[in-house]
């Protein structure tokens, strides 16, 4: 088998899990659709133009969301030892990692194409742009990459559940500052050109949370 | 008490003989700033103490390399003490910076307005972070290869981070004149009407003197 068969295996892997519990997509969805109808009720009284918030709203709940589902994802290696299983299997530790990471990738992707019908519905504006959906990707690529690290570590520690946003937050930060401008931005009705800035920025920390996760994820993994 | 003399008595030594010339400079040889009068003087300690802050989150970053390539307790310790001095620094840097924003801007933390506060604010907290991880592991080896690793991941994000803030002044265009708090050593804006070689030799006495001290008290393994 070569790397991208591996890499595919872990990944399908995964999938089959979900769709056999369907654990994840729906408590991930219904938490969602809380966050949602939350933070509708606390904006809709105080502010004018909704357009104004939804940048926010979007990326803290898609934040909030992935970090669950990141939780998630290897709260469930931890089950009856499959993590040291996954360790055991005569591959390199990055095929794991990337394995993890399209995993991650795939299902926070799904959880956002489920939300955004909903958002635009909520706060009344067409969410369901290119441009907007190739942004909200390239925001979930950094988030996942950094974050399939990052829970990797958090489940060794103590209070794992606690643990992963506490580190996750302040790291993906930059992440979620460039996302929010560009979704600002291309809500404002700008020019993608105008814009090129703040996605060069976003795409230059997907880059390197990619490297530099992908080159320590091997000291994490060794337990 | 007969104790062996250690190298790091001299550069305690060192920095309590620069720190007492840091204060002559600071209060006596420094001219009055011509607009914003003695409240100025702040800057000395405050732009010291932030790069030394971030020289230490750079050490943190080195000493995790050199941990995870050559697996010994020593960088381990370097990397941890680091953090703790840029921790503190860092939180002096914020405070001196409270402290002239009040007279200056009228608002101690006027975050809306001056991105680079959001920038150590995040700073502040990956590091807590960086702690907070520590404190939530078992085992000595393991806490120190996952303290390099979140050390290494931690910096990556740091300088990109500046570079953001500095795109944000083009889409956003701020109230404050950003050049007042920037301090490149060629440009001086605020000083042109000072003698601007007294005040950067001042300000580099005061960076020398608290990186020596922070580094002589760096504890051993």
């Amino acid at each position: 088998m070569n790397f991208l068969n591996k890499v595919l295996t872990i990944v399908w892997k995964d999938v089959m899990a979900e769709l056999r519990t369907k654990e994840m997509f729906s408590s991930m969805l219904v938490f969602a659709l809380l966050l949602i109808v939350i933070f509708n009720f606390s904006f809709e009284l105080r502010v004018d133009k909704v357009a104004q918030v939804v940048p926010g709203v979007l990326w803290v709940t898609f934040a909030f969301a992935g970090t669950l589902e990141l939780n998630r994802s290897l709260a469930l290696e931890m089950e009856n030892g499959c993590l040291e299983g996954l360790f055991l299997a005569p591959m390199d530790r990055s095929v794991i990692y990337f394995g993890k990471m399209l995993g991650n990738l795939i299902f926070i992707s799904v959880i956002e194409a489920l939300m955004l019908p909903i958002f635009s519905v909520v706060f009344e504006l067409n969410l369901i742009q290119p441009s907007l959906l190739i942004t909200i990707f390239l925001g979930t690529v950094g988030f996942a990459a950094v974050g399939t690290l990052l829970s990797a570590m958090a489940v060794n520690t103590r209070a794992r559940e606690v643990m992963l946003p506490v580190l996750l937050f302040p790291i993906i930060l930059p992440v979620v500052i460039s996302a929010v401008k560009v979704t600002a931005g291309i809500l404002d009705g700008l020019p993608l050109g105008d814009l090129a800035q703040w996605l060069r920025v976003l795409i230059g920390f997907d880059i390197i949370f990619l490297v530099v996760s992908y080159m320590t994820f091997d000291y994490v993994a060794e337990g | 008490m007969n104790r062996r003399f250690r190298p790091e008595d001299l550069l305690n030594w060192l920095s309590g003989l620069t720190m007492v010339a840091a204060l002559y400079l600071v209060f006596l040889y420094a001219p009055r700033e011509a607009t914003m009068g003695d409240v100025q003087r702040i800057f000395y300690f405050h732009v010291s103490s932030a790069w030394v802050g971030f020289f230490a989150f750079f050490i943190t970053l080195v000493s995790g390399i050199a941990y995870l390539r050559t697996r010994r307790r020593r960088w381990d310790i370097v990397a941890l003490s680091s953090v703790e001095i840029g921790l503190t620094f860092t939180a002096m840097a914020v405070i001196t910076g409270s402290i002239w924003a009040k007279p200056t801007w009228n608002a101690w933390w006027p975050w809306q307005q001056e991105p680079r506060l959001i920038l150590v604010t995040i700073l502040l907290l990956i590091y807590l972070s960086y702690l907070m991880l520590r404190a939530f592991l078992e085992g000595e080896e393991r806490k120190a290869r996952f303290a390099a690793v979140y050390g290494i991941v931690a910096f990556a994000s740091v300088p990109l981070t500046f570079m953001s803030i500095r795109l944000w002044q083009r889409l956003h265009p701020v109230v404050f004149e950003r050049e007042a708090i920037t301090w490149p050593r060629r440009c001086w804006p605020p000083f042109s009407s000072v003698s601007s070689p007294s005040l950067s030799s001042t300000s580099h006495c005061c960076f020398i003197a608290y990186g020596w001290g922070s580094w002589g008290t760096r504890p051993k393994d």
